[in-house]
């Protein structure tokens, strides 16, 4: 299951240089992540919204799979730290998707990109980049396949840690597409990570993983007994593409068993969180008057996720300059 | 080399010359702006002293400052805090130890993406005279000399006290 080794992320110091998966980072890399994050967030509501903080840097949005939310926030994030963004949207319809991603990147490096930002179909895409083909710009996996999506996760984790004060003492559960969803893997890494004790999965057998007990979760077939005084509920979208495999019967069913209803959320506790990382089906995993009702931080979701993709950014790229300083050192005090 | 000052009597005089300083140049409803974390203890008496109805804002100049290239990011940021609209107000800016001027220039930039003020006043507890950029207190505690190997470091808030410690690299 580990595709990539947590120091690959990490510089000489321990710092983040590039952001691939949640997995192997510590609880403390991790909170120092949201505490930034807290910060950015006051910039979002200034009548400047930027820092210099990216200033003549260029950052390259390279997304092979469609995407409007996640990659406009890292546009936003990118802009707000001042840098150069440049977006590309690949699709690899025709061509061979390992190709077309060698031969993108080599153009882009020509550039002299400072970071890139990944979206890719296939798990592990931006760690062969990190790896193989550009060490050197940082790299920020904004989704692999089912793999892994590590800013989601981390815009999940501000939203629960500000509206549910935090991870202790904590019960979540995640409902919906577990198997296909990259979401639901780094979030049940994240919230391991942060301590959260009670971290449910609902979903029906066919949409769950195996060995998915290996993160430390609850499983549940039946949402009725799975969202029993949860704080936190994390509705996962339900890939109507994945709907001809023959995994499900219908959306109907799915609805009528799994769709977070005003009835079913009221077997949470009183004030549980409803979250979702969009797109929302309305009425095919969420009742609309649940995802615009008083309960949902859906549209805080997104928010929250500029301030993440900025403390990511900034992170990463200051993790990349230290070790490009670190090497430079090194390689002087060789010379010598 | 000599002892390093007590805070207080320091503080005393700053909130006299304050006063002094806002009268003088007729600057009529100003509020405090602490550079974190030292500015804004200082930020704080001082304000309890002077004018305990001026609101006071905190700010962390870490998304402003001009070694990010070489340093990174600070281990702590904390949000910046100006609960009043800077627009057209008369700001009393203070930080604990002056050194280089490149914290104040780093935090004159975070203020003016808030908005466009109407003064801005630099009050400092201490200048180590190790100046870097054309920029000086209005309002002073006290200046000093310091080895190169030397940094003088904040504590507080209770008690504020200065100390002395051998520069990190």
């Amino acid at each position: 299951m580990s595709l990539i080794p947590s120091h690959l992320q990490l510089n000489h110091q321990g710092q983040l240089r590039h952001f691939l998966t949640i997995e192997g980072l510590s609880r403390a890399l991790l909170t120092e992540l949201l505490d930034t994050a807290d910060s950015f967030l006051e910039v979002g509501e200034r009548a400047v919204k930027k820092v210099p903080l990216l200033r003549g840097k260029t950052v390259c949005n390279v997304f092979f799979e469609n995407s409007t939310r996640t990659r406009t926030t890292f546009e936003l994030a990118a802009k707000r730290l001042s840098a150069d963004v440049l977006n590309l949207n690949i699709q690899t319809s025709s061509t061979s998707k390992g190709e077309t991603l060698y031969d993108t990147l080599r153009n882009l490096e020509a550039m002299a990109a400072d970071m890139f930002v990944v979206r890719h179909g296939d798990s592990g895409a931006a760690h062969f980049i990190a790896q193989q083909v550009c060490p050197d710009v940082a790299i920020i996996n904004a989704g692999d396949g089912n793999h892994s999506h590590p800013t989601q996760a981390m815009l999940d984790m501000l939203t629960i840690r500000r509206h549910a004060g935090g991870f202790e003492n904590l019960s979540v559960a995640l409902v919906g597409d577990i198997l296909h969803s990259r979401v639901a893997r780094s979030n049940m890494q994240a919230l391991r990570t942060l301590g959260c004790p009670d971290i449910r999965v609902i979903a029906p057998r066919t949409l769950l993983p195996a060995g998915i007990e290996q993160y430390g979760v609850r499983v549940f077939n039946d949402l009725r007994v799975g969202l029993r005084d949860v704080d936190v509920v994390i509705m996962l979208r339900l890939q109507k593409e994945r709907m001809q495999s023959g995994l499900l019967p219908s959306e109907g069913e799915f609805y009528r068993l799994y769709g977070l209803t005003r009835e079913t959320l009221s077997l949470a506790k009183p004030d549980a969180l409803v979250m979702h990382p969009g797109p929302i089906n309305r009425g095919v995993e969420i009742e609309s008057e649940v995802a615009d009702g008083p309960q949902s931080v859906i549209l805080n979701q997104v928010t929250y996720g500029i301030a993440v993709r900025m403390a990511v950014m900034s992170m990463a790229m200051a993790g990349q300059n230290a070790q490009r300083q670190f090497n430079q050192e090194t390689k002087h005090a060789i010379d010598d | 080399m000599k002892a390093l000052p007590d805070v207080a009597p320091l503080l005393e005089g700053m909130a006299a010359d304050l006063i002094a300083y806002l009268s003088l140049r007729g600057i009529e409803d100003p509020a405090f702006v602490g550079i974190h974390t030292g500015g804004v203890w200082i930020a704080e008496q001082l304000r309890d002293q002077c004018l305990p109805d001026a609101p006071l804002g905190t700010l962390d100049i870490a998304f402003y400052r001009d070694d990010f290239e070489q340093n990174g990011l600070p281990p702590r940021v904390r949000p910046s805090e100006l609960p009043f609209s800077v627009d057209d107000r008369n700001l009393i800016l203070v930080d604990d130890v002056l050194m280089t001027g490149r914290t104040i220039r780093a935090a004159l930039n975070e203020l003016f993406d808030y908005g466009r003020p109407a003064s801005v006043t630099l009050v400092a507890l201490i200048d180590i005279e190790a100046r870097q950029l054309p920029i000086r207190a209005d309002v002073l505690g006290t200046s000093l000399t310091l080895p190169a190997d030397q940094r003088i470091k904040l504590t507080g808030p209770e008690p504020l006290q200065l100390t002395l410690n051998p520069v990190t690299k």
